[in-house]
């Protein structure tokens, strides 16, 4: 097997006193579509960046590329591709001229600057607007010019930093199209979001983080049979009927959890717990019964939901 | 072999430029001409009439002339030290944009100095063509005359950088244009000698880089004798730049390395 493309060990990021990165251990290896999941705050962003070798770490160990970031910074830039959480593109100019000047910062010559930046215009469905300035662009096409940018030299590694955070469903759906085809060819993915189901979406192995350290990790399939059962009955109240306490559940699901305006029921006998339910019909607004997904996941984990 | 990193950046500025230059060509070229024309032709001929052989028997424009040329090379510098560098870090965020790339802070920070060397460079040749076109003097003394300007402009970019790096909002850049840039514009030199300011604030226009770089050009295009040593001058002018790049590199990590 192949040396692993990032490896992290007890890696630590601190602000003052503050912790935002609490000596989190992770592997993430070539071909791989890798993810940190959490909430707001988590430390995802934090980590992102040490790992692009633009933030020091506090404590711990990190290879990158097979190279240590606080000796071999420029090194490994040059060979990563890196979409922040915020687009940072020069408003000012045009979608091609963001892109030129961006290869000439890893001094790619001009003829191959050129012949790439048809590829990724093609790649980022943006041919058309190859002349208009970036202000004049939508947030989606925003977006994707962030991802060909990150892509202009050809990385081995690109770091996703919330690639669909603002975007609507349709164009989060043809970003992860896009992001498909990257790992298609081979290139290795880091991505961190707070959207379950672009991590179920994108992700092969991700890890969940809470306040700075990881708390579970796993393919999105292996976590679900770990931490939850395979459906959920979810139950709705009327708006003056309360919701009771834990107890008046018990016996009807393996886990209860309660939430302020929903109670989870995790069972794996789905038509047992739904038989139950159906006596409480006359308290209950409505119920209904879904596959468990990584919020579940999170919310067993953490008690809290991953958006707030 | 690869292009050295500040390079890169320069390229970058000069794309970038290359879209945005019409917008700055009144204030970068106009503006300092028409300054020329209204006092040193128009308030100069006033002057002249009222004070016969006063300035060391030389026009009003004459004397002028050479002062605003290093003026208006650090009000550029200036320019390119305050509204660029608060633009790289908040306006357009170009720097962080930068510095996920192979190029470095020290890299960023060169490399943005030699473009604002470059913009001063531009500024300060057509000026001293517009000088030599109003005959003040010959052609060539007005060029040899870029070489003050174009040190103080960087004497000026230097440390205004290191200045923005500091700052949050960009209030404290009209401050500085307010209580720094515009005073320093005003009563270095350029206008009448600083023997005319009231004894106690002479020692604090000899400290200002400007006073320095006026001396200097007017020693060059109209041979009136410095009253410090050139090479003093010329020290004291590659000292900010030196004291300021390193200030502007210190400033910048702070800020964006996190
Ligand atoms: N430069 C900084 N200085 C001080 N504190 C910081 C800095 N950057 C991040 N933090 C803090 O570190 C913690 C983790 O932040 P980080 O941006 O890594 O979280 P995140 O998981 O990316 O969150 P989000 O989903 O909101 O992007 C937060 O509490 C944040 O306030
Ligand atoms: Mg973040």
């Amino acid at each position: 097997m192949s040396a692993p493309l990032v490896e992290a060990h007890r890696l630590t990021k601190r602000f003052g006193d503050f912790v935002a990165v609490d000596g989190i251990d992770f592997t993430i290896s070539a071909g791989e579509a890798f993810g940190f999941l959490g909430p707001n705050g988590a430390g995802k962003t934090s980590t992102m960046k040490m790992i692009a070798a633009v933030s020091p770490l506090s404590d711990g160990s990190l290879t990158v590329l097979g190279e240590d970031p606080r000796r071999d910074g420029p090194a490994i830039r040059s060979r990563l591709g890196v979409v922040p959480q915020e687009d940072n593109l020069d408003m000012e100019l045009t979608v091609t001229e963001n892109l030129y000047i961006y290869g000439r910062y890893f001094d790619l010559p001009r003829s191959v600057i050129r012949d790439r930046i048809e590829e990724l215009l093609d790649f980022a469905q943006l041919t058309d607007k190859r002349d208009a300035t970036v202000d004049s662009l939508s947030g989606g096409m925003k977006r994707r010019l962030t991802i060909a940018r990150g892509l202009v030299n050809d990385p081995e590694l690109l770091l996703l930093d919330e690639p669909t955070t603002g975007l609507d469903p349709q164009a989060r759906h043809a970003l992860w199209d896009r992001l498909y085809r990257l790992k298609q060819r081979g290139v290795t993915l880091i991505i961190t979001t707070h959207y379950m189901d672009e991590a179920e979406q994108l992700c092969d192995r991700l890890v969940v983080m809470d306040r700075g350290r990881i708390v579970a990790e796993g393919s999105p399939r292996q976590l679900i049979e770990r931490y939850s059962t395979p459906e959920v009955v979810e139950l709705r109240f009327r708006p003056d009927v309360p919701i009771g306490d834990e107890a008046r559940y018990a016996g009807m699901a393996q886990r209860v959890e309660m939430l302020p305006d929903r109670v989870l029921l995790y069972t794996g006998d789905t038509d047992a717990t739904v038989a139950k339910v159906e006596t409480m019909e006359n308290v209950l607004d409505s119920f209904l019964v879904r596959r468990a997904t990584l919020e579940d996941v999170f919310l067993h984990l953490t008690g809290r939901r991953l958006v707030e | 072999m690869s292009t050295p990193l500040p390079l890169r950046v320069f390229e970058g500025e000069a794309r970038v430029y290359r879209r945005v230059w019409r917008g700055s060509v009144v204030t970068s070229f106009l503006n300092p001409i028409l300054y020329l024309l209204a006092m040193g032709v128009g308030l100069g001929t006033l002057v002249d009439r009222n004070a016969p052989g006063g300035l060391e028997g030389i026009s009003y424009l004459a004397f002028l002339a050479p002062g605003l040329l290093a003026a208006t090379a650090m009000q550029t510098g200036a320019g390119e030290g305050a509204w660029k560098v608060m633009a790289g870090f908040k306006w357009r965020q170009t720097y962080q944009a930068i510095l996920a790339t192979p190029v470095s802070i020290e890299s960023l920070v060169y490399g943005h100095l030699l473009w604002s060397a470059a913009r001063v460079l531009l500024v300060s040749v057509v000026f001293a063509t517009v000088m030599a076109a109003f005959e003040v003097t010959p052609i060539g003394p007005a060029l040899l005359a870029v070489g003050p300007a174009l040190l103080v402009g960087v004497a000026t970019v230097a440390p205004v950088t290191a200045y923005t790096a500091r700052l949050e909002r960009d209030t404290g850049l009209s401050n500085l244009f307010r209580f720094g840039i515009v005073p320093m514009f005003l009563f270095s030199g350029t206008f009448f000698p600083i023997s005319q300011l009231p004894g106690f604030l002479q020692p604090v226009a000899n400290a200002v880089p400007l006073y320095h770089a006026v001396a200097l050009d007017r020693w060059i295009v109209l041979g009136i004798t410095p009253r410090v040593a050139p090479a003093v001058s010329v020290l004291y002018l590659v000292a900010w730049i030196v004291g300021g790049s390193a200030l502007a590199v210190v400033a910048f990590r702070r800020r964006l390395v996190r």
